[in-house]
C-alpha cells in the first residue's frame, strides 16, 4: 500500500493531546523511521474539523491524573484559565418558582429542606468520595486544548490541520486505510489510523455501522452540555478554584457546574440529558434560569457574558464502548466510551485513552510490527483493560440506570453503586419518550397544549419557551450583559463560521418520517436556533447558525437526521 | 512572467469583541483568544497566489511576525489555501507594537530570503491592520527596501501585457484612482480585494507543511517594539444616539448634527 502518511488522526481533543504528547516524545527519542517516506521520522498528522484547536466549549474540573502523569511538573500558571482546586461544593438547588416538574415525593422533601435552606439552597455537609475533585484542577478545554496542541507542533513531528474535517475512514477489504477528507473527497492513506473525533464524529459514526458494535454495548444515553463564560463583578468574593456541583434545578434531572478561574471569570453551565422526558426541551432557556437561581445568582449578577457554547456528550460511558481496535484503527477519548458516568468525568480519561495508545504504538514500531486488529489489541486494549480506567469505569458501568425509571431511581442508583463499588445498581430500564401531552400532564391541559401549538405556529416562534412560561416559569429579564436572547448568545459569545460554498451537514433523511413526526424535538433543543419550521413539514436548517453540538443526532426520535462533517462551526470568544 | 511576491501579514484574534487595551503593546487575553492571519493581509495573500496560479514559475513567501507558538496554528490553517513559503519571525502579537520597528524587521528578514531579485520584487501587505491601525507598516517596508512605487488601499491589481501594472486604490466617495506602473518593484498595500477566501485544501497544506515545520522551529527573534513604553490606554469613549427621520432636507440633518456634537 503506497501510504501518504504514516499516523493519521481525526479530531484533536484531549484524547488527541494525549496521544500525540506522548507519540512526539516517544518518536522524538527512538530515531524511528517512517514507513511512508524512508529516511524521516515518522509522519503523523492530525485533522481537525473545527477551524482551532482551542474552539472547545467546556469548563472542567478534573483530578488531572493521566495529565499530570504526562506533565509531573504540571503549572496551572502556564495555561490560561487553569487553576487548582480551592473548594468544592456539591449544593441541592431548591426550585424557586415552582415551575419545575418534581415528583410528589421530592415535593414533600422539598418542602422540609426548605427550613433550612439559604439561599434557596443546600450545602450537602458531604460529597462522596467517588464525585470528589478537590485535588484536581479547573480548566477551560479550549485553553488546555490549544497548550498541548502548540507543544505538539513545536515538537515537530506532528502536523495539527485545524479546518481539515474527515467525513469517513477509508475502508478497504474490511481494514481501515486512512481517511477521507470532506474538503474535496480525496483519500489520504496511513498504515494506522486514530479516530478521536468524539461520540458524535463522522469517522467514529461511520465505524460503527461498518463494525456494530459490542455485544450488550449501546449508546442510549446522551446530554447537551451548554455552558457560559463569565466575567464576574469586579467585588467578587469567589476565589479561583472554587468549585461548585449542583442538581435539583432548573429540572431535577438536570445537573449544573460552576467553576472559577483566576482573574474573575468563571464557568457556569448545565447539562440536560436525554432521560429528561420533556420533548420540547431546550438547553437555553435551562441555562438562564439555571444562572438565576438565588444560589448563583449572588455571584454572577452584574457579571458579563464573555462567552458561550454547547456540545453534546456520549453518557453511556463504558456501556457504549465500541470495538477499541481494529486492523488499521484504533479508537481513543469520549467516542470510545470512555466517560465515567458515576464520576462525571470526561476530561482526563480522555486523555489516558490517548497516551496508553501511543505507548502502544511507539511498541509496535519499535517491534516493526504491523498495526493490526490482534497487535493493538494485545498492546492499546491491554494497558487500557488493566488500567484505573477499566477498574473506574466498570464501577459506573449500571450507575445510572435507574434515571429510566425516574429522577429519585437515578440518584438512589448512582449512591448505590458508587457507595457499593459497583457491586449493587439500579435495574435498569428503557427510557421513555413522552408525548407533550404525557408530560405536561397534570400542569397543562391538552387543549392548553394545543392552543399554544397554535399560537406558537401561527406566530413563528418557539414552543419551548411558551410551554415554560404557561408552566410558570418567570420571564427572563433581559439585560444586555449577562442575560441576553438566544439569537444574541450566539453574536455576543462568539461568531458562527459557515464557509461559502459548503455543503448543508445536517441533512433530514426521510421527508415522510418528518412530515409524520409530531414531537419535532429537533426544533426545540437546537443550540443555536439554527433548526426551525420549515415552508413544509421538513424542518429547514441554516448552515449559519449551527454551533455544531450535535444535538439534533440524537434527540431526532426517528433517527432521521444526518449529521456530516462539515467546516466551520462556532468559534466561541473566551472558552 | 515568473513573480516573486512577498506577502507581509501578522496574526489577529479572532473574535475580536473581547479585547481591551492594556498598558504595554499587548491587549488583554490576547494570547488567550484563537487568531487568524490579518483579514487585511489576508486579502493580500489571496490575491498573490491567483497572480502566481496565473504565471507558471512564481512564488509567494509570506513573511511574518507573531509569537511563534502562536503562529505556527495560525499557519496550519492559511498553509491550506494555497501553496508558500514561510518566513517567520517569533516576536510580539498585534496589539499597538511600533510600525517603525516591524517595519525594520520585516524588510531585514525579507532582504534574507536566498534568491530574492529585489529589482523584480512585487511586496504585498495590508493597508491596514485588525489589531494596528497606523496604515504606515507596509510604506516604511517599501522604503527600507528601497521600493518607490508604492500604492495604497488597493482594490484591483492587472497586469499587462510588456509586465507592466495597472492599479485600482480605493479613495473616498467609493471612488477609485487608476494609475499605470511601468515595471517593478512595486508595493501594493491592500484592501479587501476582489477575490473571495480560498476553499481549504489539505493537500496544498500538506506540501507547505514540509518546509513551514521546520521553518517555524528555526524563527528568529524579532523583538520588536521594546523601547515603547506606554504610559496610559484606554477604550474610546462612544456616545450612540439614534434618530430616524424622513423626508428631512440634508442641511437640516447636517445642522442636527453639528448641534448634538456641540452639546
Amino acid at each position: 500500500m503506497n501510504l501518504d502518511a504514516d499516523i493519521l488522526c481525526v479530531g484533536f481533543g484531549p484524547a488527541m493531546g494525549g496521544f500525540l504528547t506522548t507519540l512526539t516524545r516517544g518518536l522524538s527519542e527512538e530515531g524511528l523511521e517512517s514507513a511512508a517516506m524512508p529516511g524521516l521520522p515518522p509522519q503523523v498528522i492530525c485533522y481537525e474539523r473545527a477551524d482551532d484547536i482551542s474552539f472547545g466549549v467546556s469548563g472542567v474540573v478534573t483530578r488531572a491524573r493521566a495529565i499530570r502523569a504526562s506533565f509531573p511538573e504540571f503549572d496551572p500558571d502556564a495555561v490560561p484559565m487553569a487553576a487548582p482546586v480551592t473548594s468544592e461544593s456539591l449544593v441541592y438547588l431548591l426550585d424557586p418558582h415552582g415551575a419545575s416538574r418534581r415528583p410528589a415525593m421530592l415535593r414533600a422533601a422539598d418542602g422540609i429542606l426548605k427550613i433550612a435552606a439559604e439561599h434557596g439552597a443546600i450545602e450537602l455537609p458531604y460529597i462522596p468520595g467517588f464525585l470528589q475533585k478537590h485535588d484536581g484542577f479547573v480548566l477551560s478545554i479550549g485553553q488546555f486544548n490549544q497548550w498541548a496542541g502548540q507543544q505538539v507542533l513545536m515538537s515537530g513531528l506532528a502536523q495539527i490541520w485545524p479546518s481539515a474535517p474527515v467525513s469517513a475512514p477509508l475502508i478497504e477489504e474490511g481494514r481501515v486505510s486512512g481517511v477521507v477528507l470532506a474538503a474535496d473527497g480525496a483519500g489520504v492513506r496511513g498504515a494506522l489510523t486514530v479516530v478521536g473525533d468524539g461520540p458524535y464524529g463522522a469517522a467514529g459514526r461511520r465505524l460503527d455501522e461498518e463494525f456494530g458494535l459490542p455485544e450488550g454495548h449501546v449508546r442510549d444515553e446522551w446530554a447537551v452540555g451548554m455552558k457560559l463564560v463569565i466575567e464576574l463583578p469586579e467585588d467578587t468574593t469567589l476565589a479561583p478554584g472554587t468549585v461548585i456541583h449542583t442538581f435539583g434545578y432548573p429540572e431535577p434531572e438536570i445537573f449544573g457546574f460552576f467553576y472559577t478561574h483566576p482573574d474573575r471569570i468563571a464557568s457556569a453551565g448545565i447539562f440536560v440529558p436525554s432521560w429528561l422526558e420533556n420533548p420540547v426541551r431546550t438547553a437555553y432557556r435551562y441555562l438562564q434560569h439555571f444562572i438565576q437561581h438565588p444560589y448563583l445568582w449572588r455571584y454572577v449578577r452584574g457579571g458579563r457574558m464573555k462567552s458561550w457554547g454547547a456540545k453534546s456528550l456520549l453518557e453511556s460511558g463504558r456501556r457504549g464502548e465500541p470495538f477499541l481496535a481494529g486492523d488499521g484503527y484504533a479508537r481513543i477519548g469520549e467516542g470510545s466510551g470512555s466517560t465515567n458516568v458515576l464520576t462525571g468525568s470526561g476530561v482526563d480519561e480522555a486523555w489516558l485513552t490517548g497516551t496508553q495508545l501511543a505507548e502502544a504504538v511507539l511498541v509496535l514500531l519499535r517491534e516493526k510490527k504491523p498495526f493490526t486488529r490482534e497487535n493493538l489489541e494485545a498492546t492499546y486494549v491491554a494497558r487500557r483493560r488493566t488500567s484505573w480506567l477499566e477498574r473506574e469505569n466498570l464501577v459506573a458501568e449500571k450507575a445510572r440506570n435507574g434515571f429510566a425509571r425516574g429522577v429519585i431511581q437515578g440518584f438512589l442508583g448512582m449512591a448505590l453503586a458508587g457507595f457499593t463499588r459497583g457491586r449493587l445498581h439500579w435495574p435498569s430500564g428503557d427510557v421513555k419518550r413522552r408525548t407533550l401531552k404525557e408530560y405536561y400532564s397534570g400542569r397543562l391541559s391538552p387543549h392548553r397544549i394545543v392552543e399554544i401549538q397554535k399560537q406558537c405556529a401561527a406566530a413563528g416562534i418557539s414552543l419551548h419557551d411558551a410551554l415554560m412560561d404557561a408552566c410558570g416559569w418567570p420571564a427572563i429579564q433581559y439585560d444586555g450583559q449577562l442575560l441576553v436572547t438566544h439569537q444574541d448568545a450566539l453574536l455576543m459569545g462568539g461568531k458562527v463560521q459557515a464557509p461559502a460554498g459548503a455543503e448543508d451537514h445536517v441533512l433530514f433523511r426521510d421527508a415522510v418520517l418528518c412530515e409524520e413526526c409530531r414531537q419535532r424535538t429537533c426544533i426545540e433543543m437546537c443550540s443555536g436556533q439554527a433548526i426551525h419550521a420549515g415552508e413544509t413539514k421538513v424542518p429547514a436548517f441554516e448552515r449559519e447558525k449551527c454551533v455544531h453540538c450535535g444535538a439534533c443526532l440524537w434527540n431526532c426520535p426517528g433517527n432521521n437526521i444526518a449529521f456530516a462533517a462539515g467546516p466551520g462551526g462556532f468559534h466561541s470568544a473566551e472558552n | 512572467m515568473s513573480y516573486q511576491i512577498v506577502v507581509c501579514g501578522g496574526i489577529a484574534p479572532d473574535p475580536l469583541q473581547t479585547l481591551e487595551p492594556v498598558p504595554g503593546p499587548a491587549l488583554k487575553n490576547e494570547m488567550m483568544l484563537p487568531h487568524v492571519f490579518d483579514p487585511w493581509a489576508a486579502h493580500a495573500l489571496y490575491e498573490a497566489g491567483h497572480l502566481a496560479k496565473l504565471n507558471p514559475g512564481a512564488k509567494v513567501w509570506v513573511v511574518s511576525m507573531a509569537p511563534k507558538a502562536k503562529l505556527q496554528q495560525v499557519m496550519m490553517t492559511v498553509a491550506q489555501k494555497l501553496p508558500f513559503e514561510l518566513v517567520p519571525l517569533d516576536g510580539p502579537p498585534g496589539g499597538f507594537t511600533d510600525s517603525a520597528d516591524v517595519a525594520e524587521a520585516l524588510a531585514a528578514a525579507i532582504r534574507t530570503i536566498a534568491g530574492l531579485d529585489l529589482s523584480r520584487l512585487l511586496l504585498f501587505g495590508g493597508w491596514e491592520s485588525a489589531t494596528r491601525g497606523a496604515g504606515t507598516t507596509m510604506q516604511r517596508v517599501g522604503a527600507l527596501l528601497g521600493i518607490t512605487e508604492q500604492f495604497l488601499a488597493v482594490d484591483q491589481l492587472e497586469v499587462r501585457d510588456g509586465g507592466s501594472l495597472r492599479v485600482w486604490e480605493r479613495l473616498e466617495g467609493g471612488r477609485q484612482q487608476v494609475s499605470l506602473c511601468s515595471g517593478l518593484p512595486a508595493m501594493l498595500a491592500w484592501a479587501t480585494g476582489h477575490l473571495p477566501e480560498p476553499p481549504n485544501h489539505p493537500p496544498t497544506g500538506m506540501a507547505n507543511g514540509r518546509l513551514l515545520m521546520p521553518a517555524l522551529q528555526k524563527a528568529k527573534p524579532a523583538p520588536a517594539g521594546a523601547g515603547c513604553t506606554f504610559l496610559d490606554v484606554s477604550l474610546p469613549k462612544q456616545i450612540r444616539q439614534t434618530v430616524i427621520v424622513k423626508d428631512k432636507p440634508a442641511a437640516e440633518i447636517a445642522r442636527e448634527i453639528v448641534e448634538w456634537i456641540t452639546q
